[in-house]
């Protein structure tokens, strides 16, 4: 594959066909595509949309600096994380996490652990705008 | 007198209605020294305190970590959604 940065912070939609070509190598029996997707509710509340900000030069290592995290705990071969900012509409992705490894179990482990990470640190904030107009950062 | 360039965030944006302030301050100054300033200026940063990551030049960094001239201080409030953020490790050693 060419032209796939492993970890990006992007306005763009997000598709996980060339993440899941980029990271399988032939070693690895396993690839484990994660999407997280805008979702229409939260606590019993309608969501309109969503927006999330990141401070993409420090992010985008952030991304990386979790990937390697994870290969310190987990024999796992390619990484790749790709997160949207902007706009979403109800139904897009949010955030990509694919991971391949050797065996299924350190590619599930690795991924959870990788979007576990993700929202502990890397410097990107969602807004939530609820359907009666309102909106508030989620923290 | 060191200049220190503030980068602000989600909601901290909105409170100070900017993404980004400039401060002179001390030689010396700590990055927790400089997040002070911002709530003695901005009261309801305050609700923030103890609830934030800070950055110099993009690297995770202490509250104590003394800044220089012309650093780049970001201010991180939680990021979004649902984990605990109170004893999470931004430096967790790999």
């Amino acid at each position: 594959m060419q032209g796939i940065e492993p970890f990006v912070i992007t306005e763009a939609p997000l598709d996980p066909a060339p993440l899941v070509a980029y990271v399988q190598t032939p070693g690895d029996g396993a690839v484990v595509t994660f999407a997280g997707v805008a979702r229409n509710h939260f606590g019993g509340r309608p969501t309109a949309f969503l927006s999330y900000e990141a401070y993409t030069e420090m992010a985008t290592p952030v991304l990386a600096q979790i990937a390697e995290e994870a290969r310190a705990r987990w024999p796992i071969g390619r990484v790749a994380v790709h997160h949207r900012i902007g706009t979403l509409e109800i139904g897009e992705t949010a955030v990509l996490v694919v991971v391949a490894a050797p065996h299924r179990q350190e590619a599930f482990q690795a991924a959870a652990y990788i979007m576990d990470r993700i929202k502990e640190i890397a410097p990107i904030w969602k807004k939530e705008h609820w359907a009666d107009g309102a909106a508030e950062w989620r923290e | 007198m060191i200049t220190i360039y503030i980068r602000l965030f989600a909601a901290h944006r909105d409170i100070v209605g900017r993404p980004e302030v400039t401060v002179q301050t001390d030689p010396g100054a700590t990055v927790g020294a400089v997040w002070e300033h911002l709530v003695a200026e901005y009261p309801p940063l305050g609700r923030y305190t103890g609830r934030l990551l800070y950055a110099v030049n993009q690297q995770f960094a202490e509250p104590d970590a003394i800044l220089r001239d012309g650093d780049e201080v970001a201010i991180i409030p939680p990021v979004s959604g649902g984990v605990d953020w109170h004893g999470s490790d931004p430096n967790v050693s790999v």
